[in-house]
């Protein structure tokens, strides 16, 4: 069995308004030093495929679902 | 006169199937509320239904599937592994198709907006992605229909015209990839595609609140090149009588709410 962790985040350049305001509510909770906040997104998918063909079904399951290829990338990682 | 049949289409999470419904009836049109297994045939053999039977599709509003992904994904998801064939099928038959709020969510993440290149893409050309604000932003805004060329929803609602829809949504931001979107803000304007955007009360594109969301060019509402297939943020199945219109004791009386002439246009147009 292989664990692939799938995380899906924002393309550079376009604006995460989740993060300010979460940024913003932190540092009303006195959390002075934050330089910047980002939300990313994770999924863990559990598989019983080869490694390889794992890490082909996920990155499908990328550009048919779990990421719109206009505002976010994903990366693939198994273990 | 023919009946005109529209399939208001549902599934888990959907919430404004009542008032789609009842838009459409009440401009003597004959609405039915439909789940999506009825239309993929997972479900008793009496429940059955066929997209082609249907006259007009309805994809209202709502949070289908919990809004878990991004807003729409799933919904589309799940009418493109089962329903590809049959919707575009619809859609080229030149039968109207109206997607509100998560309705136009859908028609996104579908790729049957904004389709500069065909039908339908097979990934979606554009996002409606979180407010500017970053929160759910609800109130009355106000539109100005802009498409040059008559089509199915605008024949009662004049170029020019402005018009009171309420927004109620999060995710309500029109975006195209950062490289291209002169580009395609370009093609969709040469293509006669815009078919809604917000203005304030003086009728000029205003930003934050009028525009609740921080719109690509102040965008509410797109169609397909053809012209039958319109997706917009704001509700017009939410303002059908004039008591729902904010200011209604204050203004000059008229019987009908805003919303009623598009849903009039797309059910004339079958007529």
């Amino acid at each position: 069995m292989v664990v692939a962790e799938i995380r899906i985040e924002l393309k550079p350049g376009v604006a995460d308004p989740e993060g300010k305001n979460t940024k913003k509510a932190l540092e009303l909770l006195g959390f002075n030093d934050i330089k910047g906040v980002r939300s990313i997104k994770m999924f863990e998918i559990e598989m019983d495929a080869d490694p390889a063909v794992a890490r082909r079904e996920c990155e499908e399951m990328c550009r048919k679902l779990l990421a719109n290829p206009v505002i976010q990338k994903f990366r693939v990682d198994l273990r | 006169m023919k009946d005109v049949k529209v399939c208001v289409l549902r599934i888990e999470g959907t919430n404004c199937e009542d008032e789609a419904a009842q838009a459409f009836a009440s401009v003597g049109a004959t609405p039915e509320k439909v789940h999506l297994k009825q239309l993929l045939g997972q479900c008793p053999s009496d429940l059955k239904r066929d997209l082609g039977s249907y006259d007009i599709l309805m994809l209202p509003g709502g949070f289908s599937a919990g809004d878990y992904v991004r807003a729409g994904a799933i919904f589309a998801a799940r009418m493109k592994s089962g329903l590809k064939k049959d919707i575009v099928r619809f859609v080229e038959d030149g039968k109207p198709v109206l997607g509100v709020c998560n309705g136009f969510q859908i028609l996104v993440e579908l790729g049957l907006l904004p389709a500069l290149d065909g039908t339908m893409s097979e990934a979606p050309e554009a996002a409606l992605y979180t407010n500017d604000s970053g929160r759910f932003e609800c109130r009355p805004t106000l539109l100005r229909q802009e498409r040059k060329g008559r089509g199915v929803f605008t024949s009662g609602i004049p170029r020019g015209s402005v018009v009171m829809y309420p927004s109620a949504h999060a995710e309500g931001k029109l975006m195209f990839p950062r490289s291209e979107e002169g580009k395609m803000l370009d093609r969709l304007l040469e293509n006669d595609q815009v078919m809604f955007r917000y203005v304030d009360p003086e009728g000029d594109y205003a930003g934050y609140p009028w525009c609740p969301n921080g719109s690509l060019h102040n965008i509410a509402g797109i169609c397909n090149p053809a012209g039958n297939v319109l997706g917009m943020m704001p509700h017009p199945e939410r303002v059908l009588k004039r008591e729902t219109h904010p200011d209604w004791t204050r203004a000059k009386w008229k019987e009908d709410g805003d919303g009623l002439s598009l849903f009039r246009s797309a059910v004339g147009s079958i007529r």
